[in-house]
């Protein structure tokens, strides 16, 4: 199956006075059609700088130093900016943390509604309405066609989210980037917000980058998940695998961190130390100075993704597993 | 062992964000300069000026209405020509600069201390001391600055008996720049102050049973100082303007000790008989300081702007 | 209970959320009092740990910061070891009381100072309260307290932006234990961290309580983590404890429906694949709430009298809850959520 969404190699720097910093280093994964891929990793790992950089909304001074992005195997990330900005809202979609951020104050979240639909979709000004509405009615907004005139601010955290996903599926995208979606809503919400992306996905075949801190999320809603480190991918695969059976020293350690009810532990197991900051990441393996089957391998050489049983891993426990493996990548 | 010491701090300097935001700037590094230039002038003025214009023993009308040296009739006494007493322009100059330095430091000190102070009041406390220290300051906003000056001036002098206004001269200059321009650092404090009030580490204080006044000065002053510092230095430039302003329009230092508006005005009266060099070397001094203090100040506004970094 | 380190007594308190006096003139609308918190009751003995669970606007948060001085209860009283706070008349006499109860804020990057160094923060409850004298004492204290967080004496010397979020927190733990105190209010300490740094910090705490027998006033909104802290837990919504009982109770059957909903949405690490029952509705706005029982308009078993009668906190197989269904016996056992 020829992937949606492809990223190979993908390297973004920061320069400072200090001298260049890789904020992602080598990162490369592929989303397929109507797939839901997890990107999760606490914060500085990468995950939100690959998601900007995948619609185009990398804030300067960062940039896309290496590597491709490919949608449908055309590249997009050598587009210029007009083209780029067509690409984006008709064929990705896009939701962010804070639903406000997304939404102009000024407007009527039906005149954006209209705006969005009209600039991707060859609608008139009556069937654009009429899809808007439609589509407030589909994320679940009560008595969608009397709040179409209402503003973002008279909405509550729950709806506005609500509205900017019905924004994002303006255009029928094949693709939706949603980055850290629910961390700014109440548990309650979050679990409707989580079941309604989920839901519409399935619905109209969209594919989905969740990117996310939460690990329950993840296991409720994707297929794939992809587990970022000091801005590499330490571990990929499907969900279930990486959420029961992690490989990586690192996802052992951040499955292990979470605690859960009905768990009897007096100590939650710990990964000493915290993620090194961009200027200071160690040679070899990034994650080599916590991790507790530490080799002398692991300082010096850095590993690429590895088969490890049911997914990859960045590790080099897994090249003796599969030697022939080792070479690649 | 000390001068380790002292060497590691110049280093750390050096090598601070802000240290470097400034050598990359040149407009920075220029007004840096002819600020610098300025004052080191202005304070050495005994020591740097070639003559001392206020030593009557010295000058002589001989000297007077002497063009600039590189003009036909000039001398190299007196580089910048003299004026009608046989004054040097540039020792005038430096020792006028003195004079304006002085006003406009000790002004901006003066409005710092009072605006700072009511706007930490009125942040904290809130409620109807907030209401009444605002509103007060708003009527004075109603006014033009160099009108409310030009009031307290005339206040004082009408008050005080005509031998001692000379004396006090500059401290009713000080006090009534000074006392114009304390509203934009109350509002500024006061807006900062209630930002700071409510962040986690004041209630922190707060918990632990630190004094309130204490938790003012050694957690929310600190915590304020910087837009202060940005809107102090542009308002130094405007205190030497309103310095100027007043002393040109008379009613600022005494002609016996006469500051760069001083100089302006006395030399503004021959300007038309062809005695410019007395009106405008002042002048483009006064401009070159004002507008390089302005220039510092929004690039320190800038470099300590997280969000233009 | 005879050791109750800490109660609170049917407390209030309300926020004047009006418009301001002239716009009130004009619009001809009445002052406007937010009820942030409600009449709520609890206590917490010596060396155990409460929690207090619930959304954003439950007023919570509120609780913590009348629990440890920073506003006062509009009605009711709060009483620290058998001393009621308000009999207290001023500052100096509550001191050695309040010093005893300390707090660690949710955001490590707003609760210490920029400006201040490491062991000047640490050492502000030191010198305030006159604790230790001399400079050098006063160091080595620090230093004690460092050590104690598992950080270095020289760590001290550093400003906090050279820390991490989790570093912060523990910096913020230390100057809180550098009044000595015996009870710790903790709000939401780790919602902004990481989880891997959670586990940290939830280990720290917990060493800390044994070593030190503290009492904690634990705040959160997840549900995992309180399991994993609390002795008892109380659920609050929209100002108001609707349900307190022992953790093992609370989790293992849940009476209040509003209870059964925040464990519903916890999220299914395990993967069982449960399908989660469909919540209904969003938090209502706390100035304007429901009549009767707060919950109703969200509840699927509101009757009549949830929506006029206010129901009281009373006992029930176990568990102290305020739900008509609860005491009516309308409500079905619960199936258990993960």
């Amino acid at each position: 199956m020829k992937p949606l969404l492809e990223l190979r190699h993908i390297r973004i720097e920061l320069p400072t006075r200090r001298g260049t910093l890789l904020a992602v280093d080598d990162v490369s994964f592929t989303i397929g059609e109507g797939e839901v891929l997890g990107v999760v990793g606490e914060s500085g790992a990468g995950k939100s700088i690959t998601a900007a950089a995948i619609i185009g909304l990398l804030e300067p001074p960062l940039r896309l130093a290496g590597g491709e992005i490919l949608l449908d195997g055309a590249r997009i990330d050598n587009l210029p900016p007009d083209a780029f900005r067509r690409i984006r809202g008709k064929q990705i979609g896009a939701i962010f943390q804070d639903p406000l951020t997304s939404l102009n104050p000024l407007y009527t979240i039906g005149r954006q509604l209209v705006e969005t639909i009209r600039t991707h979709l060859p609608l008139g000004d009556k069937a654009a309405t009429a899809r808007a509405v439609e589509l407030l009615q589909e994320v679940g907004i009560p008595g969608a066609a009397e709040r179409f005139n209402a503003y973002p601010h008279q909405f509550s955290g729950g709806m506005r989210q609500r509205v900017v996903i019905a924004l994002a599926l303006a255009a029928n995208p094949r693709l939706i980037v949603a980055d850290e979606p629910t961390t700014a809503l109440d548990v309650s919400t979050q679990a409707q917000i989580i079941a309604l992306l989920k839901r519409l996905c399935r619905d109209h075949g969209t594919a989905v980058m969740l990117v996310t801190h939460d690990m329950g999320v993840i296991a409720e809603t994707a297929d794939r998940v992809a587990v970022m480190y000091a801005g590499r991918v330490a571990e990929i695969g499907p969900v279930r695998q990486v959420v029961k059976h992690p490989q990586h020293p690192y996802t052992v350690g951040l499955m292990g961190s979470i605690p859960s009810i009905g768990d009897t532990l007096e100590r939650l197991p710990q990964i000493d130390g915290a993620m090194p900051r961009l200027g200071s990441i160690p040679p070899g393996c990034a994650f080599n100075p916590r991790c507790p089957k530490v080799m002398e391998r692991c300082r010096v050489d850095r590993p690429d993704l590895l088969k490890a049983h049911a997914t990859e891993a960045a590790c080099w426990l897994h090249a003796s597993i599969s030697p022939g493996e080792a070479a690649r990548g | 062992m000390a001068v380790d010491v002292r060497a590691g701090v110049v280093r750390r300097a050096w090598d601070t964000d802000l240290a470097y935001s400034f050598r990359n700037s040149p407009v920075a590094v220029i007004s840096a300069i002819v600020t610098l230039v300025l004052i080191l002038g202005s304070l050495f003025a005994p020591w740097v000026a070639p003559h001392n214009p206020f030593d009557l023993s010295t000058i002589s009308l001989i000297d007077a209405f002497d063009p600039p040296q590189w003009i036909e009739g000039g001398s190299p006494d007196f580089p910048l020509g003299t004026d009608e007493q046989g004054r040097d322009v540039l020792s005038a100059i430096l020792f006028g600069g003195r004079i304006s330095l002085g006003v406009g430091l000790f002004s901006t000190i003066f409005a710092v201390v009072l605006g700072v102070t009511a706007g930490l009041i009125a942040g904290w406390r809130g409620g109807v001391i907030d209401a009444f220290i605002m509103r007060v300051a708003d009527v004075q906003l109603s006014f033009p600055a160099i009108l409310v000056a030009l009031l307290i001036d005339g206040i004082v002098r009408s008050t005080l008996p005509h031998d001692e206004q000379d004396q006090i001269a500059m401290l009713v200059l000080v006090g009534s720049i000074g006392l114009s321009g304390w509203v934009q650092f109350a509002r500024l404090v006061r807006g900062s102050t209630l930002v700071e009030r409510n962040k986690e580490y004041v209630q922190a204080a707060r918990v632990i049973g630190v004094h309130p006044i204490r938790i003012v000065v050694t957690h929310v002053l600190p915590n304020v100082l910087t837009p202060v510092l940005v809107v102090a230095t542009i308002y130094f430039a405007f205190a030497i303007i309103t310095e100027a302003t007043l002393s040109f329009l008379g009613v600022g230092v005494p002609p016996t000790e006469p500051s760069l508006g001083t100089l302006i005005r006395v030399g503004n009266g021959y300007l038309f008989s062809g005695e410019w060099w007395i009106t405008v070397f002042p002048a483009v001094t006064l401009a070159a300081l004002v507008l390089s203090v302005n220039l510092l100040g929004d690039w320190v506004r800038d470099a300590l702007n997280p969000r233009l970094q | 209970m005879a050791d109750a380190v800490l109660r609170l007594n049917d407390v209030r308190r309300l926020f004047d959320v009006s418009a301001p006096w002239l716009a009130r003139i004009l619009s001809g609308t009445g002052p406007r009092m937010l009820k942030a918190v409600d009449g709520v009751t609890f206590e917490i003995a010596r060396g155990e740990t409460f929690a207090l669970v619930g959304e954003s606007g439950c007023g919570k948060s509120t609780v913590a910061r009348l629990v440890v001085g920073l506003y006062e209860p509009s009605s009711g009283s709060i009483e620290i070891d058998g001393t009621d706070i308000a009999s207290l008349k001023t500052r100096k006499a509550q001191a050695p009381v309040r010093r005893r109860v300390q707090m660690v804020f949710q955001d490590p990057y707003a609760s210490l100072n920029p400006r201040w160094r490491v062991k000047d923060i640490i050492a502000e409850p030191i010198r305030t309260h006159g604790l230790i004298r001399g400079e050098a004492a006063i160091r080595a204290r620090v230093d004690e307290l460092l050590r104690q967080v598992s950080l270095t004496p020289a760590d001290g010397d550093k400003y906090p932006h050279a820390f991490s979020g989790g570093q912060r927190q523990r910096i913020s733990i230390a100057r809180a234990l550098a009044s000595e105190p015996e009870f710790l209010v903790l709000d939401e300490p780790t919602s902004a961290l990481d989880v891997s740094v959670q586990a940290q910090i939830l280990n720290l705490m917990k060493d800390l309580q044994r070593r030190l027998g503290l009492t904690y006033l634990f705040i959160s909104h997840n549900l995992a983590v309180i399991y994993h802290v609390s002795d008892k837990v109380g659920v609050m919504y929209l100002g108001r404890l609707v349900e307190v009982a022992a953790k093992a109770d609370l989790f293992a059957r849940p009476q209040h429906p509003y209870t059964r909903l925040l464990l519903d949405t916890v999220p299914d690490l395990a993967m069982t694949g449960r399908e989660r029952v469909a919540v209904r509705g969003e938090v209502p706005n706390p100035i304007d709430p429901p009549s009767g029982c707060a919950f109703h308009p969200r509840c699927p078993f509101a009757n009549e009298r949830c929506k006029t009668e206010r129901p009281s906190l009373l006992a029930a197989g176990g568990n102290m809850v305020a739900c008509h269904a609860v005491q009516e016996g309308r409500l079905p056992p619960w199936g258990g959520a993960a």
